[in-house]
């Protein structure tokens, strides 16, 4: 097997298991950004998985080959409502950040299971019959060596979670939105200074944080586990929560990440089939990402730096 | 009773009533009767001497489990990491009860002492990390925990048995099971560790109130540069207090070893007792013997939520919401303080 056709396994798997991470640490970077821990990704996902699917389950008849991306949709809107729970509560309530995100998780699995046993009478939904297609990126596709590894035989999402990661880089470091939040996250005293209300951009990055979770919730649950029970979504949030601090809360960074991990999860997957990695233990490769989190916190890969106000309720007045 | 002490025992109450309150909106709204589905919760956490037997065994790690956080929270540390500090120490305990055989007086007490010891190393590292690098607990605790689940996994399959999904059952030697307590509660899985579990909570007590050391361990915790400035060693005191409390959460995975299953199995997730330790903590206001309380509040809700199917026809899930929203109002305890203070003006 040569080393091109390996990467015609490698490449494409890992940008498939990598979407969901993409479009969950983008959401982890809003939030954090603003100042607010996300320890809730891994709930926010849950809540899209099970949004996407009984979606999908319930409405294929009617929407067709539209009902995954409606589906998307609602994961999106519901995953920025559920994030209200974390908003309020640590936001309003002044709560530990973590402690709500940690109930966000258990409310996520609990309140999903709890309907799904509710709707479907067991602990586990059907699979869903409509997903999304495999696209060749027109003229793209075409580029010799690069177009099949990269731009043929992708599900459209994962391009989508790509080219977000380039937008939220704008929108974080290019406009005064971004500014705005970024102030709010390092020092929210002197943002309040200048007329920012630091309470409603919190609010709004929650809930995008709420939003992209629940996309990527979705985005797994439609492209990859195509079903919804207690272990569609295990861990998988808390591996974003990983991109995420691994790419130094910055977009690029996070998705430069998410498509790591992605990678690693792809060849503890497919690594049996391929010659040099058949010896390697999968465990080394499920425990990869985490190792590399720790080191990269740690400051063996360059030094990590949270922004300043993380996880700190801001007390108006109070010094 | 001063006001503060007042609160602290009240904020928990209110969050556990809230929750429960919550819970019964939620079988409204999804159609099931709340008194039918409570009811089958108390009958099957305290309805015959079987239930009661599980209820207890339930109890049990989440004891160690809340000590373990809590002893955490109270020196200023966040151990997320309980959950994988439980698996290695439920790893380490059924390791030494299947590969030695010794008399019961050595085997139990050293298979404990190796999930302690394990659990105490597991959170030896994002203590040492805290300590020396500054690195936020949370965050490498969460790590930590996938990297137990699957080292784990790799160790049960590859070296406790040959390419198989489970151990060995430990030697007798090293069992807490008990047939005096089987016999005495309808044959129930009860087993021993409940005795374990009660001295951890004397032992957290003493340690953090009446020793020297606890105090430091807590001085620490409230504020790093006046213990320095009083001569104390700041990063050991962290990495002291991260190793005791990874210790608690080793001796709970021994309990799941030793007592309840006897071996260990391939887990697909986590087993959330760890987690579940964090809401422990948390209701039971950090204080060894709120936990123990605690502790049984949440076993009840967990073996009594087994009952809600069969004669409720309420998934067993409910309860993992009403969990969640005790969390919610513990953590929002600004709320309940505010609500506190409100009632308390209008009175005078």
């Amino acid at each position: 097997m040569g080393v091109y056709e390996i990467l015609q396994i490698i490449v494409p798997s890992a940008i498939f298991f990598a979407a969901p991470l993409i479009f969950t640490a983008l959401g982890g970077v809003f939030s954090e950004r603003s100042g607010v821990v996300n320890i809730g990704l891994e709930g926010l996902m849950v809540i899209g998985a099970f949004t996407s699917v009984v979606f999908n389950l319930t409405f294929a008849d009617r929407f067709g080959e539209f009902t995954p991306w409606l589906a998307l949709v609602m994961a999106m809107i519901v995953g920025a409502v559920f994030s209200l729970f974390h908003a309020v509560a640590s936001i309003t309530f002044r709560a530990d950040q973590v402690v709500s995100g940690v109930a966000i998780n258990f409310l996520a699995i609990g309140l999903s299971l709890f309907l799904v046993k509710k709707m479907y009478g067991k602990g586990q939904t059907d699979q869903i019959q409509v997903g999304f297609d495999k696209i060749d990126i027109f003229g793209l596709s075409h580029i010799p060596v690069l177009g099949p590894l990269f731009f043929s035989n992708g599900y459209i999402p994962s391009y989508i979670a790509i080219a977000l990661a380039f937008v939220v880089w704008y929108i974080l470091f290019k406009t005064p939105f971004g500014l705005r939040l970024r102030a709010v996250g390092e020092h929210p005293m002197a943002a309040d200074t200048m007329g920012i209300n630091v309470t409603k951009m919190r609010y709004i990055a929650v809930m995008i944080s709420g939003a992209l979770g629940g996309i990527g919730g979705g985005v797994y649950a439609t492209i990859i586990s195509r079903d919804f029970s207690h272990a569609t979504i295990s861990g998988h949030g808390f591996m974003a929560l990983a991109a995420m601090i691994f790419g130094k809360w910055h977009p690029l960074g996070a998705m430069g990440a998410a498509l790591f991990f992605g990678l690693a999860q792809s060849l503890s997957i497919v690594g049996q089939t391929i010659p040099f990695l058949k010896n390697v233990p999968t465990v080394y490769l499920l425990i990869a990402p985490y190792v590399l989190t720790i080191l990269a916190l740690a400051g063996f890969i360059g030094r990590a730096d949270a922004p300043k106000a993380l996880g700190t309720p801001y007390v108006k007045g109070k010094r | 009773m001063n006001s503060t002490r007042f609160t602290n025992f009240f904020v928990p109450v209110f969050a556990v009533l809230l929750g429960v309150i919550a819970g019964s909106i939620v079988m409204i709204v999804s159609g099931y009767n709340p008194i039918a589905g409570y009811s089958a919760l108390l009958y099957g956490a305290f309805g015959d001497s079987y239930y009661i037997g599980e209820t207890i065994r339930q109890t049990t790690p989440y004891i160690l489990a809340g000590l373990a956080v809590a002893f955490a929270f109270r020196t200023g540390l966040f151990n997320i990491g309980v959950e994988g500090q439980l698996i290695v120490g439920w790893l380490a305990s059924v390791w030494v009860g299947v590969s030695f055989d010794l008399p019961k007086v050595i085997h139990l007490p050293l298979a404990v002492l190796a999930a302690a010891a394990a659990g105490a190393l597991w959170a030896f590292i994002p203590g040492f990390l805290k300590a020396r690098f500054k690195v936020h607990e949370v965050i490498i605790t969460i790590m930590m925990n996938y990297i137990a689940l699957h080292v784990t996994n790799a160790i049960i399959r590859s070296v406790l048995s040959d390419k198989g999904f489970k151990s060995a059952k430990i030697h007798e030697s090293a069992s807490l099971q008990s047939e005096f307590l089987q016999s005495i509660t309808d044959y129930s899985t009860l087993h021993y560790g409940i005795i374990i579990a009660l001295i951890g909570a004397v032992v957290m007590w003493f340690l953090l109130e009446k020793t020297t050391k606890g105090y430091e361990l807590r001085a620490v915790g409230f504020n790093q540069h006046a213990s320095r400035y009083a001569g104390m060693n700041v990063p050991r005191n962290i990495i002291l207090a991260m190793v005791i409390s990874g210790a608690f959460a080793g001796v709970a995975g021994a309990m799941e070893g030793l007592g309840t299953f006897g071996n260990i199995s391939v887990k697909a997730g986590f087993t959330g007792v760890g987690f579940d330790g964090i809401a422990v903590a948390l209701i039971g206001s950090n204080n060894a013997f709120g936990i123990i309380l605690s502790a049984l509040l949440f076993g009840a809700l967990k073996v009594g939520a087994l009952e809600m199917p069969s004669s409720a026809d309420v998934p067993t899930e409910l309860v993992d919401i009403v969990i969640a929203l005790i969390i919610f109002f513990v953590a929002s305890s600004y709320l309940i303080r505010l609500l506190l203070s409100r009632f308390k003006k209008e009175g005078k």
